[in-house]
């Protein structure tokens, strides 16, 4: 069976189980909406100060929401044991990754177009301008997080402590998709818009590199 | 006899490192001339930087040995992976610290979000992880799988943090030593660094040693009590 | 390919095309940590034979069946599956493994987890899932979540989940656990008709009786090797 087929497979039977449950959609909305408010209470919500501190606020709830939500989606291959459902049948590892980390980065994004709008009206951003452009940086930097974040959950479901282990071992890996996704959401709210290149070219950059290493090392993870 | 010979060959080794930090250690104090605007403080640089480079070395070990483990699962490397990455901790943890004594007297503040400096706390974070991931992982054949491939990305992330630092983030002038071609640093200065990096390579490669065989023994210890331990008892 | 999938989808619950598959180990080990779970065990089953795996808790019996079936490497030893030409994950069709978890989606229904899996092994037959829902009888409760199944029908659907694909070597772990009266004789009757189609089939349980009379043959674990290798008086006629 062709990688392609297969992780359609396992990408459709994740959607199907999150459409029934919302589990991680409701927990991880509810998780950034929260931390969306209580930043306000951290400095003066103007527009001018919400400018500056806004981009930086919006990844860190998303970065923080991305680790607490890839450990129990991966978990979820667990609960039976049907990882060794899939490890049996005929289809390449590198389809059981995909599936997973591609249906990760369905649930961050749902959640990321839920908050988009209610960040941009409890901070007075303008969005609606530039929403093509800040739509293209919350994908790749939602990439990234969803690729090695789905490794770090294959290594954290061997380990004690997962939940706790998972954003240790995540975020200061995340540091420089943090940085240049800040920088790019920031130019792109600054009073005179404009798209950093720079930080997108490196968005994929480090897309590109981890997504080939999580392809050449995720099997390793799934042998027993 | 063998053992006796080995422990000789362990002295001399150290006490030739010991030397050869006594050596750089004079030659920073005494050699180098004093820098211009920064003074005596400025003597802490040899350290920091030799430091600095010898962590990096122990983690580029970290990441061949974690390569290698993955390649060909000899338990060997796995120990030297662990060892490097200990011994490289503790050498980045020295450029931790004396970064800010070096920075205080001069920029007036303990802490600069420098790209160095920033990169190097990530780094350290980094591989701190990979420590306190190990200790959560019961099966040692589990711990050396998911270890190497965690130290793998680890270990790629590196020149990303200290690119993405260096682009956005550093907002102060270039670090006034050493900060890439046209810093001019004096020659007799640089033979000093070169002295004082030679002093901490040495002691990387004597630490190592140790570690390394300390990790051996253990590995050789468990084999002995499965040995004994695990017997298959006849119940028939 | 086509061809393949093909004879896959027109062989049912009763029509099977694969035969037996014979499994060899070869002083196989399998260390966890300080401990051996298999210690230079060696076992040749042969084709069609059905091996009841005895012993108690902890003496090996999962992890021998987990090797088998190619979930674990052994840390020693060969793991040989006859009939099988290389190890490509075409040889993987061979195995039918039911765990002593289920295997199985709690959230999707019992129709759904039976198609995820078939698709996953290339089978896009519905007549053949609605066989398999049939002989499991499942049929009635098909669009119930699993979750809401008994401890019966949820074995009854992860056995059938393992035959889908017409395997010729079938690794059960302790398959009669938590069974009642009825689930035992459904079992019974499902292994049987394995049986009587030629194919292999390795079985764990701690309780000797509830398969005894289709055993051909009984291991006996204790500490990760083999302590007994008996015929049973059953396949005296084999």
């Amino acid at each position: 069976m062709g990688i392609g087929a297969a992780t359609y497979w396992i990408l459709a039977k994740e959607l199907r189980t999150e459409l029934r449950t919302r589990e991680l959609l409701h927990t991880t909305v509810v998780f950034v909406l929260l931390v969306v408010v209580l930043f306000s209470f951290t400095f003066e919500p103007t527009r001018e100060e919400s400018r500056r501190y806004g981009p930086g606020l919006l990844w860190l709830a998303l970065l923080f929401a991305g680790s607490l939500m890839l450990q129990p989606a991966f978990i979820r291959e667990q609960n039976n044991d049907t990882l060794s459902a899939l490890r049996l049948a005929p289809i390449a590892s590198l389809a059981i990754f995909l599936g997973k980390a591609l249906a990760s980065f369905v649930f961050l994004t749902v959640a990321e177009l839920f908050l988009l709008p209610i960040f941009a009206a409890l901070y007075g951003v303008a969005i609606l301008p530039v929403l093509g452009e800040i739509l293209v940086v919350l994908a790749l930097g939602t990439l990234g997080m969803v690729t090695t974040g789905t490794v770090f959950a294959a290594i954290g479901v061997q380990a004690r402590m997962r939940e706790l282990l998972l954003p240790l071992l995540l975020l200061p890996l995340l540091v420089p998709v943090l940085i240049a996704s800040v920088s790019a959401t920031a130019s792109l709210l600054a009073l005179e818009p404009s798209m950093d290149w720079t930080a997108m070219k490196f968005l994929i950059g480090f897309d590109v590199i981890y997504l080939a290493a999580s392809a050449l090392l995720f099997e390793f993870l799934l042998e027993d | 006899m063998h053992r006796n010979g080995s422990f000789r060959f362990e002295l001399s080794g150290t006490l030739a490192v010991a030397a050869l930090m006594g050596v750089a250690g004079y030659a920073v104090f005494f050699l180098a001339p004093t820098e211009r605007t920064m003074g005596e403080i400025q003597r802490i640089f040899y350290f920091h930087v030799a430091s600095a480079w010898t962590a990096f070395l122990a983690f580029f070990i970290v990441f061949v040995a974690n390569l290698n483990y993955l390649m060909r699962r000899r338990p060997v490397w796995d120990q030297l992976a662990v060892a490097a990455a200990e011994v490289g901790i503790a050498f980045c943890t020295v450029v931790l610290l004396t970064g800010p004594i070096w920075a205080k007297p001069v920029w007036g503040i303990w802490w600069t979000w420098d790209a160095r400096l920033t990169s190097t706390f990530v780094l350290w974070l980094l591989y701190v992880g990979y420590l306190l991931l190990r200790s959560l992982v019961e099966d040692p054949g589990r711990r050396a799988v998911t270890s190497a491939v965690f130290g793998i990305f680890a270990f790629l992330d590196v020149p990303i943090v200290y690119m993405s630092i260096r682009w956005w983030r550093t907002q102060h002038p270039e670090p006034v030593i050493a900060g890439g071609e046209g810093s001019g640093l004096d020659p007799t200065m640089w033979r000093v660094l070169l002295v004082c990096l030679m002093a901490m390579v040495a002691l990387l490669v004597l630490l190592l040693r140790q570690r390394f065989r300390l990790e051996q023994l253990r590995g050789k210890l468990e084999e002995l009590r499965l040995h004994i331990g695990a017997k298959p008892t006849p119940r028939f | 390919m086509s061809a393949e999938i093909a004879s896959v989808a027109t062989a049912g619950p009763t029509r099977s095309q694969t035969v037996g598959v014979s499994l060899r180990l070869e002083q196989v080990s399998k260390r966890y940590g300080l401990l051996y779970a298999l210690r230079d065990l060696s076992l040749q089953i042969r084709a069609g034979e059905f091996v009841l795996l005895l012993g108690p808790n902890g003496c090996g019996k999962t992890t021998l069946l987990r090797v088998a079936a190619r979930l674990s490497q052994p840390t020693s030893g060969r793991v040989v599956l006859e009939g099988v030409a290389s190890e490509t994950t075409a040889s993987m069709r061979t195995v039918g493994y039911v765990g002593h978890q289920t295997l199985l989606y709690d959230e999707l229904t019992g129709a759904e987890n039976l198609r995820f899996f078939a698709r996953l092994y290339g089978i896009h037959s519905e007549p053949l899932l609605e066989e398999w829902l049939r002989a499991a009888e499942l049929w009635l409760r098909r669009n119930d979540l699993v979750r809401t199944y008994s401890r019966g029908m949820r074995q009854r659907l992860s056995i059938a989940r393992a035959l889908l694909h017409d395997p010729g070597l079938i690794l059960l772990d302790e398959p009669t656990t938590g069974l009642d009266q009825s689930g035992l004789a459904w079992l019974g009757g499902a292994l049987a008709r394995l049986k009587q189609q030629g194919k292999t089939i390795v079985a764990s349980t701690h309780s000797r009786e509830a398969l005894a009379e289709l055993a051909t043959r009984c291991v006996t674990l204790a500490a990760g090797t083999v302590v007994s290798d008996t015929q049973s008086q059953h396949s005296a006629q084999q």
